[in-house]
Formats: C-alpha cells, structure tokens, sequence
C-alpha cells in the first residue's frame, strides 16, 4: 500500500496542480500573443492552410454522410406520425446545435490535432524548440501562437461547412431519393431555426471547441516526453483529452444555451 | 510581406466557411424573413393563450403581417397580455378582432387577425379589445364529455319529478 501514504497522496495531488498551472499559463500567454501573432499573418496563414485546407475534405465527405443517415432516420420515426416534412428541421437543429460543431470538433481532433501534437512533440525530442531558445526566439511566440490561433480560425469555418455540406446531404435524401415536398422541407426548416439562438449558438460552440482542441494539442506536444515512446503517447491523449473535453464542454454548452 | 502559394488556398478556404455561415444563416435560419422594416406595436389581451410563443407569427388572412413581440401577464385582469409588432405597410381598422389559431392538427400556434369594419386604423400603442383566446384541447374534450354526460343524463333519467332512480 505504497500509494496510500500521505507524502505520495501529496505528491501526485501537487504534480496535478503543477500541470494544471503550467497549462493555465501557456493558455494565458498564447491568448495574450493574438496581436502579436496576427502581426506576422504570413504563419498563421501556412497554418489555417495545413489545419484547415487539409481537414476540408474529410468535413465534407464525413458532414454529407451524417446528413444523408440523419434524413434517413428522421423520416423513419416522422412519418409514423405524418409529419415527414418536418424531417428538414430535424437535420437542421441537430446539425446546427449538436452535431455540427460537435463532430468537427472530433474530426479535426484527430485530423489536425494529432498532426499538430507529433509536430510539436518532435521538434522538442529533436531539441529543436531548445535551439530556438538559444537563438533567443521564444518557440511560444513563433511555433505555438501561430498553431494555436489557426486552428482557432479553422475550426468554426469547418463546423460551418459541416452543418451547411449536412443539410444538403439530409436535402438530397428526403427530396430527390424519398420524395418529401422541397417547399416544405425547407420552410419547415426555415420555420423552426432561429438565426441567433440557432445557428449562432453553433458557431459560439465550434469556437470554444477551436480553443479547446488546439490547446490541448499543442500542450500535449508542448509537455511531452521527447522520446519517440513519449511523442506517440502525447499523440493517443491529444485524441482522447480532446474528445472527452469536447463532449463534456458541449454538455455545459448546451445545457447553458438552450435551457429554457 | 510576399506572397505565397497557400494564399489562395487559404482564401478559398475562408470564402467557402463564410459562404457555409452565409447558407446557414440564410437558407436554414432564414435571415431575410426578419423584418427591419418599420413597425408599430399593438397590445391584446387574452383568456388563454395555449402555446403562443414570442416571435410567432401574426396573419391576416393567411399572409405574414407582423410577429408577437412579448408576452406578459396582466395581474388586474388575470389575462395575457400579448404585444405585436405589426408593419407599418400594413394598417386594419381599430375594431379588428385576433385570436390564436394553429396551423394544422399539430402545427405551431399563430395569431389570426381579422379587420373590422371602422373608418380609423389601429395606432400604435392601441389595445385590440376582441379577442378570442386559444382552444385548449382538454378544455375542448371535458365540455364534450360534460355536454355528453348531460345528453344521456337528461335522455335516462326521464324528468327530475322520477326522483333517486340511480
């Protein structure tokens, strides 16, 4: 019964606070370095390119067919009570509250998250982060601020071409292949989405989500063991912390948003 | 600063989410049938409001004429006080009637106006005296069975001289 006594109890209860600490002030410095960073837009750029151009087609690909399963099922259960128009608000509200910002989140998780992490993590085994120190270029400024502030741009713009790319998806199922009114589908539609409370509702949880992604990509990399055993396990919990962070923030989000 | 070959890319990228947050706002939420024209409030109090909400819609035979701005609660006369937007384009007579319809079996509920018959129009600020409040299915359902009740009541038992019968 090692782990029982108080000094190692202690021990890991002050290693957390310390991690936390630690996180909390690069979070801190990489949100005070906005302006300095979008004075050297030529990185930030390269960045959005690599984090955003690239998470592009699996969006799409991944916001079409969630639209065609979610029409699918919807007009399953709607038209046992003779509203299958209503299957368009159905794909709208889901994807607009939920599912859009949600699974982006996820998606770029994995797609851009990891990336980012293995970068970072490398660039520290390989001392290369210790190098720029020494040529007095703070890494933070030059090689996370940029990363952290594009994946921020990034995510909302992909959450939105999620939900948009998912509504024509769910359009192509009920009307073209099951039949359902095209007027109706879309009035319902239009009827039942508040812009505000909706869809910008939306695009606030796609940028909490962007925060909180990237950040725990590029801190994971950032606090990794430079080893390769080190890099590849900061990889795995950059999917794994980001994915249960998204969910659970998505909870509170909700539960903050659209409580009545 | 020099260019760089991602820069197009890059731009392409944000105009394809502008264009997604664009199709959303406008398509799915519908954007334009906000109105940012004109408009006048009117107050009118009802018994019952079933499910009105804020925002509903405000029809005049069918046709979109405003929306339901608030709905507050008149502790003097213990009825709802709805207030409406209705636009300025648009003016009825000061003794038009409304009253809470639903679209469809299980539609959402909207307000129906009715024009009356009086030379001056409504104001803003005016109160709409006629109204006829929501129906209220259970309402609905107990007078029915109530009226029932009483049909077969008044039908077996013959008149009340017949005396305790049951």
């Amino acid at each position: 019964m090692n782990w029982l006594k108080p000094s190692s109890v202690g021990f890991a209860v002050r290693t957390r606070l310390a991690d936390i600490g630690e996180a909390a002030r690069l979070f801190a410095q990489l949100v005070a370095l906005a302006g300095t960073t979008f004075g050297r837009l030529r990185l930030v750029l390269d960045q959005v390119f690599f984090l955003g151009n690239r998470s592009l087609s699996i969006i799409t690909v991944s916001g079409l067919f969630v639209g065609f399963v979610l029409a699918l099922q919807g007009y399953y259960t709607l038209q046992r009570y003779g509203s299958a128009e209503a299957v368009g608000l159905l794909v709208a509200l889901s994807l607009v509250r939920e599912l859009g910002p949600v699974v982006t989140a996820l998606l770029f998780a994995g797609r851009a998250g990891t990336s980012l992490t293995a970068e970072i993590g490398l660039m520290k085994a390989g001392e290369q982060l210790a190098a720029m120190e020494m040529m007095a270029v703070d890494p933070v400024k030059r090689v996370l601020a940029p990363r952290f502030w594009s994946g921020v741009i990034a995510m909302p713009l992909l959450a939105a071409v999620f939900s948009a790319v998912g509504i024509l998806g769910g359009w192509l199922v009920a009307v073209p292949l099951i039949g359902i009114d095209a007027g109706s589908f879309w009035s319902q539609m239009q009827g039942g989405v508040d812009v505000w409370a909706d869809v910008g509702n939306g695009v606030v949880k796609s940028v909490v989500f962007g925060f909180t992604v990237t950040f725990i990509a590029l801190l994971q990399g950032y606090t990794c063991k430079p080893t390769p055993e080190g890099v590849s396990q900061a990889t795995t919990r950059t999917v794994v912390m980001a994915s249960l962070f998204v969910l659970a923030l998505d909870f509170v989000l909700t539960a903050m948003m659209f409580s009545i | 600063m020099q260019k760089s070959r991602h820069d197009t890319w890059v731009g392409l990228f944000v105009l394809i989410g502008a264009a997604a947050i664009l199709f959303l706002a406008l398509k799915a939420g519908n954007l334009l049938s906000l109105n940012f024209d004109d408009t006048y409030a009117v107050t009118a109090k009802f018994d019952n409001i079933g499910g009105l909400k804020p925002r509903a819609a405000v029809k005049s035979a069918g046709v979109v004429v405003g929306r339901v701005e608030a709905i507050g609660f008149d502790d003097k006369s213990y009825q709802a006080r709805v207030t409406l937007q209705l636009e300025k384009k648009f003016s009825f007579p000061k003794d038009s009637s409304a009253k809470i319809l639903t679209s469809g079996l299980l539609g959402e509920q909207y307000l129906g106006l009715e024009p009356g018959a009086e030379e001056k129009n409504l104001v803003a600020g005016d109160n709409i005296s006629q109204t006829q409040s929501a129906v209220v299915l259970e309402n609905l359902i107990s007078q029915f069975l109530y009226s029932k009740a009483a049909d077969s009541g008044s039908a077996a038992s013959p008149p009340p001289q017949g005396g305790a019968k049951k």
